[in-house]
């Protein structure tokens, strides 16, 4: 919106995760990251790897929030940029998966040690490594079942955080096949 | 024997340059660069034009672009040679201006240890192009200038910078042709969308109070577009207002022409923005400086919004049709339908409503009067136009009130004839655009119509001038005040004009003879006739140093934060104070 006027269609702003396929090159990150700061969006949570080693493609999944004005314009910005070939709207087009990973350290002793262990059961946590006064636990799955995870733990001890944010994906048996295929291979 | 495809990199850069059409490039040299310049040394079709600081480089292809619709092309030196850059880029980004900028950069193994002349250029000038590279890889050089120059072009135009560290420059490479297939070239996905055309002719046959508005990206769809739009007008016998950037697609002498609009534009032209019921937006993108305060900005009508930039359209106004594509073929597409809808009834009588924009034209927003011997800038623009209109003239300007009288007074029948730093607003930027107008138009009449605290921003392109006897006529409206910046102080801060007045001005004249060029004095309206013909006649560069009313103030004008139906006729209209709100605007 321009300085004249905030926003006021009485909509309330949302979560939206996107999902686009971007050159990997140097620089495409900078020029997403730019560009969400330089106009003011958020970014809630942001993913990228390479998933196309031939065309040299990554995906970027991408949390951010609006009104659908707002996020129109964050999309139409997106394809904008030049490495920027696809941007889909997977909360707008239909049911998808969101997924995260997360560690989590927790300090604990005595009785602790036996809830936090119970609880990571409870969620299906993986024990990745374990000293006597300390765990680190691997959690997969939406972010707010993370964020219970991790609010319980933080209640058993001192804790460590490392999350990778949301990568998503939509369901069904529709793929981009097509689309890539007209992207060519250099 | 060498293949003659075997070269340099600085060679198949330079070649690269040939294939895509590049006559003229604009440049200056340096350490990182070198290779390049030797290049050029050996080049016989393209010429090099030196000027005296990177920015006006930049500027200086910027006019060349705008006034010949071909991409403009710079050359500059690592590190300050890039930085200086900056300010042109992001002007040609945001006037939608399409140049190629090669920049030099340290060799690849010293990028990253802040060697000598190191900057990130890439890094700095990522949000201001509309791409860029930083080579690395000598074997997709060619590939990249290629593509380069696409981009550029092809879709809402812009600036793409290169950057070429040394090492790659110097490496050896065999040139490849341009392909026509990358993928970094959006192909236009949008194909004409029929249906909503079809819709909108509808809407505008059967419009009471229709107005149509008409902005840069006419020019840049090519003289067509502008034809095109001047024959919508006619069909419809709309009436239409054009931007500060769309000025000249359609003519200035076109009977349903109402003047620029926004916030110093014509009282029909904005009030007719406020009272329409459809208004047609072609190739403009609602600016602030047009809308004025948004949640009053044209309450009763239906919006159409033609743009070839998606992201233009619900950007700031929410429309009810949003065509994407290029005005030149959505403006056919639309003419056609218009032409079947016509056919089928007769357009909605809409003399109603030009009787109404006959009483605000009656209104005579532009009236100033002449009086006494102190020269009004408002005359001096009308006599300067009027002593010019039979001959080709373009039109370049600095940045403040004498813009805008020059757009307000100078008339422009034809596209591509003015060019003006309209998004970003830079000062500084007439003089070497006039210099980039001029190598493209070497038999036309170019002037840049400056103010004197512009002018002192980049007036060292007077040397380029007379080096390359460049017969640009620079026109001072010297008010002895940075008059625009004087004007808001007055209007929003008690008149306390702090820092605004033009001290410690030089003598034009003098400055004139020491580049050994003529300079003109004019203090008083008997001597304006003859001094603009004496300008006009005179085969080389002239610089007028037009004395003119020291605190005239530019009018119409739209206060900040008011809304069209608020703009203010002169300093005496009783609305001239300007709200809390509005004073925090820009
Ligand atoms: C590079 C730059 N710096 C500052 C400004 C802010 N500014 C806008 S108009 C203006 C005054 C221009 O004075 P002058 O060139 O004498 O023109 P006048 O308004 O007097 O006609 C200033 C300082 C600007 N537009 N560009
Ligand atoms: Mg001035």
């Amino acid at each position: 919106m321009s300085v004249y006027q905030s926003n006021n269609l009485n909509e309330k702003e949302s979560s939206r995760t996107l999902s686009l396929i971007v050159d990997n090159e140097p620089g495409t990150l900078a020029r997403v990251i730019g560009l969400f700061s330089g106009r003011g969006y958020n970014i809630e949570s942001l993913t990228v790897t390479e998933v196309d080693d031939r065309r040299h493609l990554s995906r970027i999944s991408l949390v951010t929030r609006g009104t659908s004005m707002t996020i129109e314009q964050i999309k139409s910005h997106l394809l904008r940029l030049v490495p920027v070939h696809l941007v889909r709207d997977l909360t707008l087009e239909g049911p998808f998966i969101e997924c995260e990973l997360a560690l989590i350290k927790l300090v604990a002793k005595g009785a602790n040690r036996v809830e936090a262990l119970r609880i990571a059961d409870t969620f299906r946590a993986k024990t990745l490594d374990v000293t006597l006064s300390s765990f680190v636990f691997e959690l997969t799955g939406r972010p707010h079942k993370i964020d219970a995870f991790i609010g319980l733990m933080q209640s058993l001890g001192d804790t460590e955080i490392s999350r990778t944010g949301v990568s998503a994906i939509s369901r069904g048996s529709e793929t981009e096949t097509k689309i890539l295929e007209q992207i060519k291979v250099n | 024997m060498k293949n003659n495809l075997e070269m340099n990199g600085a060679e198949a850069v330079i070649k690269a340059l040939e294939e895509n059409g590049v006559e003229i490039i604009f440049g200056y040299p340096g350490g990182a660069v070198l290779p390049l310049y030797d290049a050029l040394f050996k080049n016989k079709k393209i010429k090099h034009i030196l000027v005296r600081h990177e920015q006006a480089a930049v500027h200086a292809a910027e006019g060349y672009a705008r006034s010949t619709g071909k991409v403009g092309c710079v050359l500059v030196t690592s590190g300050p040679g890039a930085t200086n850059a900056i300010t042109g880029l992001t002007d040609a980004l945001m006037d939608s201006v399409p140049l190629i900028c090669l920049t030099g950069q340290v060799p690849t193994h010293l990028i990253g240890t802040d060697a000598f002349q190191e900057a990130d250029t890439t890094g700095i000038s990522r949000p201001c192009t509309k791409h860029n590279y930083l080579v690395k890889n000598v074997d997709l050089l060619c590939n990249i200038v290629h593509e380069a120059f696409s981009i550029a072009s092809s879709g809402r135009p812009g600036p793409v910078l290169i950057d070429l560290p040394k090492d790659i420059q110097l490496s050896n490479v065999t040139y490849t042709n341009k392909i026509i297939k990358t993928n970094k070239v959006k192909k236009n996905k949008n194909l004409i969308d029929l249906a909503t055309i079809s819709s909108v002719a509808k809407v505008l046959v059967n419009a009471k109070k229709p107005i149509i508005y008409g902005g840069g990206g006419v020019i840049n769809a090519g003289p067509e577009a502008s034809t095109l739009l001047t024959e919508l007008v006619d069909l419809l016998n709309a009436p239409v207002t054009l931007t500060l950037m769309g000025l000249g697609s359609v003519s200035n002498e076109n009977k349903n022409f109402l003047g620029m609009l926004g916030m110093h534009g014509t009282y029909e032209a904005n009030l007719a923005m406020h009272n329409c019921d459809v208004m047609l937006n072609v190739g403009a993108r609602f600016d602030d400086r047009v809308t004025g305060r948004l949640n009053a900005f044209s309450p009763f009508s239906k919006k159409i919004h033609i743009d070839i930039d998606k992201s233009s359209i619900n950007k700031i106004i929410s429309v009810d049709y949003g065509l994407v594509g290029d005005a030149k073929d959505i403006l056919y597409a639309l003419v056609q339908e218009i032409k079947k809808e016509k056919k089928k009834k007769n357009n909605t009588s809409i003399s109603d409503w030009w009787f109404d924009i006959n009483e605000w034209r009656n209104k005579k927003s532009l009236n100033f009067e002449q009086k006494g011997r102190i020269i009004k800038p408002q005359q001096a623009i009308k006599l300067l136009y009027e002593k010019t209109k039979k001959i080709d003239t373009y039109i370049t300007t600095e940045v403040g009130q004498h813009q805008m009288w020059a757009a307000q007074y100078f008339g422009f029948s034809k596209p591509n004839h003015w060019m003006t730093s309209g998004g970003l607003g830079t000062m500084g930027y007439g003089l070497p655009s006039s210099v980039g107008v001029q190598i493209a138009h070497p038999n036309s009449l170019v002037i840049d119509i400056s103010g004197e605290a512009s002018f002192l921003m980049n007036m060292q392109e007077l040397s380029t001038i007379v080096q390359y006897n460049l017969p640009v006529k620079i026109f001072i409206l010297n008010n002895q005040w940075m008059g625009m910046v004087r004007q808001w102080q007055e209007l929003n801060h008690g008149s306390r004009y702090s820092e605004s007045y033009t001290e410690s001005l030089p003598d034009f004249v003098l400055l004139a003879k020491s580049f050994g060029i003529k300079g003109l004095l004019v203090s008083e309206i008997s001597e304006l006739d003859n001094a603009i013909d004496e300008m006009i006649s005179t085969k080389g560069p002239v610089i007028a140093d037009i004395r003119v009313e020291k605190e005239e103030n530019c009018f119409p004008m739209i206060p900040s934060g008011a809304a069209h139906n608020e703009m203010i006729l002169s300093s005496s209209d009783s609305n001239t104070n300007v709200s809390q709100d509005g004073i925090a605007l820009v």
